[in-house]
């Protein structure tokens, strides 16, 4: 534990604003962090107070990945940057397979930016990262000039751990394997969207925002090596993420828009914004790809666990040297599913 | 969910597909062009094409603003938005337009012009309200649905007697663009047009009424159906098309009849009428110089208008000679048929308009459709 020292004066966490002092490495970044961040992420390596975190690691490969957050709003229903920063990091260590161990946060703040939300953020960060039993062990905070930054960005590192004999990767869908997609989509980029303060209309839409490592480990232990991959359909939606694969893997999707589960509110709020619902971001949601023979079980387990019971099987994997995603529409026609060009921005009329 | 499941029915829509497969003559082609934008994302989106028999064929029409809207007048607004005073105004779907050079309003921003992304016309009075030392300008596209919110915008303006807020205006209007595309009588053989009807915007209508097609319907003996932007609106649309033509009738049909009247919306007329008036001419890209085919502000709003306040000189910039944008507006030239088509011609980077919005023929096709060049191409393959 780091001797916590005394200080006359405590921050003012209601009225305080970061400045300059607080990412010079003096006393005054020191209190910062003794105040706001070892009780928001208490845990026994980051109380140890050193520049970095040592540990033993499990036997097997680990896995590490890292993701820079400037969401804005900060704020937002169902979340806020500091949850996002903490899923979003082990979501993408829970895609390759492997139990989430340890994640290292870096802060830049902005000079102005109110405590209470920093407080507010960091008590966040820290209960996300307590419910899915992952420690935040080592950080780093900087202030940048007001104008420099826009409030405050976060980024977060993480290492896992992967039981051994699990190979999963993008390059190894197969033609024949099914797509799960674990369930609705497009809330986490609308419920962001109707916080925005250029649009006029509010919505019940929470983000999906949750830690996905839970179901996953639920779907290694039914299926094994019958999973080829996992991806989260972040930035870009389900759109980007089956185009990736489908490069990577050298190979072509055939998916069912009837089969892919929006909610009505989501489906009406992209309806006025002009957006598309298989191009707006997800982040408590999973694409699989599985062999067929294990598609059944595999989907029957996803349902079983609280963050996949609208699990669906979405379509498969064809052979395809044009990589193309494609679509049968509810309506009975046919359609790409195509990369984005650029940023999906709203029409006009 | 309500007024959007109902119009996505897919199996009322096999139903009036196989109506049309029942009733179009196998012995001749149906080419119908939907004029909008907006109908050629439905019918891309939903692959619509691939529930109509193959005599039954869709071009895609010139109606999506963006694309129209000529390079020249991205380089007015790039140039104004530059301006260090004049905080620039646009709708989102402007951002990416290619102008010259290379440059678009998003590279413009990126370069430090102030340029915000709104989402209506009264962002912009806003803005112009809260921020007194900017100078701010709207950059107003788009066809009749989308004039009656600038009109409003500017009248707005005129009643807080704003001083910082102009409208860069480049609004168009749908029939004369419809008659430019029909008006091929001078024009040799090859490049004469063979359509046989067209699918009229509803939002369109839903301002000007349908009356406005009547003479255009009459001079040129072509069946016009104003419809929804629904997937079962547009089949429906379809099916009373081939009605038309099958019964030798040149009729405006209204299918939109939930918000589109013979005569329009009085109100909205009245608010376009007050403010805006004919321009001469306007360039469309693609279809060239058009005579009274857009709007310019009227005398007595002189003061919001930005064309006179910032002294904006039009100059017209030739699109590259080997794209075939007016072809395929025109309906002579499939998106594919293009040689720069999905070459160096992609919605990256587009180089016709017809590629620059998601609502051009052009993007559609290469989004949505593309797949359906393979099918054909293997399937010429196989015969071969």
């Amino acid at each position: 534990m780091i001797a916590r020292r005394r200080r006359a004066q405590k921050l003012d966490i209601r009225e305080g604003l970061i400045d300059l002092s607080h990412g010079a490495g003096g006393r005054a970044s020191a209190q910062l962090i003794e105040e706001i961040f070892l009780p928001s992420f208490d845990n026994p390596l980051l109380n140890q107070g050193n520049d970095q975190a040592s540990f033993h690691v499990p036997p097997g490969k680990m896995v590490m990945s890292t993701d820079g957050y400037v969401i804005w709003p900060l704020f937002f229903p169902g979340g806020d940057i500091g949850s996002l920063a903490v899923h979003g990091t082990i979501n993408d260590l829970a895609m390759a397979g492997a139990k989430p161990l340890y994640l290292a946060a870096s802060y830049i703040l902005e000079e102005g930016f109110p405590l209470a939300d920093l407080q507010r953020i960091a008590t966040s960060m820290g209960r996300a990262a307590h419910e899915a039993g992952v420690s935040v062990v080592t950080g780093d905070t900087k202030v940048v000039d007001r104008g420099k930054a826009d409030g405050v960005f976060i980024t977060t590192t993480g290492l896992g751990a992967v039981p051994l004999g699990l190979e999963l990767s993008g390059d190894r869908a197969e033609p024949g394997d099914l797509v799960l997609l674990s369930g609705s989509i497009g809330e986490h980029g609308v419920a962001v969207m109707s916080r925005r303060t250029n649009l006029g209309f509010e919505t019940e839409i929470q983000s999906d925002s949750a830690a996905l490592h839970g179901l996953v480990a639920t779907m290694v232990r039914a299926v094994g090596p019958a999973l080829r991959l996992m991806r989260d359909p972040t930035r870009g939606g389900l759109a980007a993420t089956l185009n990736e694969i489908a490069q990577q893997s050298r190979c072509g999707f055939l998916i069912h828009e009837a089969c892919i589960p929006v909610r009505a509110e989501v489906t009406a709020a992209c309806e006025l914004l002009g957006l598309d619902p298989l191009y707006v971001a997800n982040e408590g949601k999973l694409v699989a790809v599985v062999e067929a023979d294990a598609a059944e079980l595999l989907l029957t387990t996803m349902r079983a666990h609280p963050l996949g019971r609208a699990s669906a099987i979405i379509g498969e994997v064809t052979a395809d040297d044009d990589q193309f995603v494609q679509m049968t529409t509810s309506f009975g026609g046919g359609r790409i599913v195509d990369w984005l060009a650029g940023e999906q921005l709203p029409r006009i009329c | 969910m309500k007024y959007m499941d109902e119009f996505r029915d897919g199996g009322l829509a096999q139903g009036i597909a196989a109506t049309i497969a029942r009733e179009a003559a196998p012995s001749r082609r149906y080419r119908f062009m939907e004029f909008c934008g907006g109908h050629t994302h439905a019918i891309s989106r939903y692959g619509l094409e691939d529930l109509l028999p193959s005599n039954v064929e869709m071009i895609h029409g010139p109606g999506c603003p963006v694309c129209v809207l000529p390079v020249g007048r991205i380089d007015d607004a790039i140039r104004l938005a530059m301006r260090p005073e004049v905080s620039l105004c646009s709708y989102a779907d402007l951002m990416r337009v290619p102008a010259s050079g290379g440059s678009s309003l998003l590279k413009a921003k990126a370069r430090g012009a102030d340029i915000r992304m709104i989402y209506s016309p009264m962002d912009a009075v806003q803005i112009a309200l809260t921020e007194p030392t900017r100078e701010v300008v709207f950059f107003a596209i788009g066809f009749e649905t989308t004039t009656p919110a600038t009109a409003l915008s500017i009248a707005c303006a005129a009643q807080k007697k704003l001083k910082n807020f102009t409208v860069f205006c480049n609004h168009v209007l749908t029939p004369p663009a419809i008659r430019a595309i029909l008006d091929t009588a001078e024009r040799p053989e090859a490049e004469r047009v063979a359509l046989d009807g067209f699918i009229g915007p509803a939002h369109v209508s839903a301002v000007i009424g349908t009356d406005p097609y009547l003479s255009l319907a009459a001079d040129y003996q072509k069946p016009v159906v104003v419809a929804g932007f629904e997937p079962l609106d547009v089949i429906q649309a379809i099916l009373m098309l081939v009605r038309q033509v099958n019964e030798g009738r040149f009729a405006v049909e209204n299918q939109y009849t939930r918000a589109a009247t013979a005569a329009g919306n009085t109100i909205a007329k009245g608010a376009i009428a007050d403010v805006f008036e004919l321009r001469e001419s306007f360039e469309w890209r693609g279809l060239g110089e058009l005579a009274a085919s857009a709007l310019r502000l009227r005398g007595v709003y002189a003061e919001f208008d930005a064309e006179r306040r910032f002294a904006v000189v039009p100059a017209t910039v030739a699109d590259n000679p080997a794209c075939e944008c007016g072809e395929v507006l025109r309906g002579l030239v499939k998106p594919a048929e293009c040689k720069l088509f999905g070459t160096v011609c992609t919605p990256d980077r587009p180089i016709g308009s017809c590629m620059v919005s998601p609502e051009g023929a052009c993007a559609a096709h290469w989004t949505y459709g593309r797949f359906r060049d393979r099918t054909r191409i293997s399937a010429a393959r196989a015969a071969a």
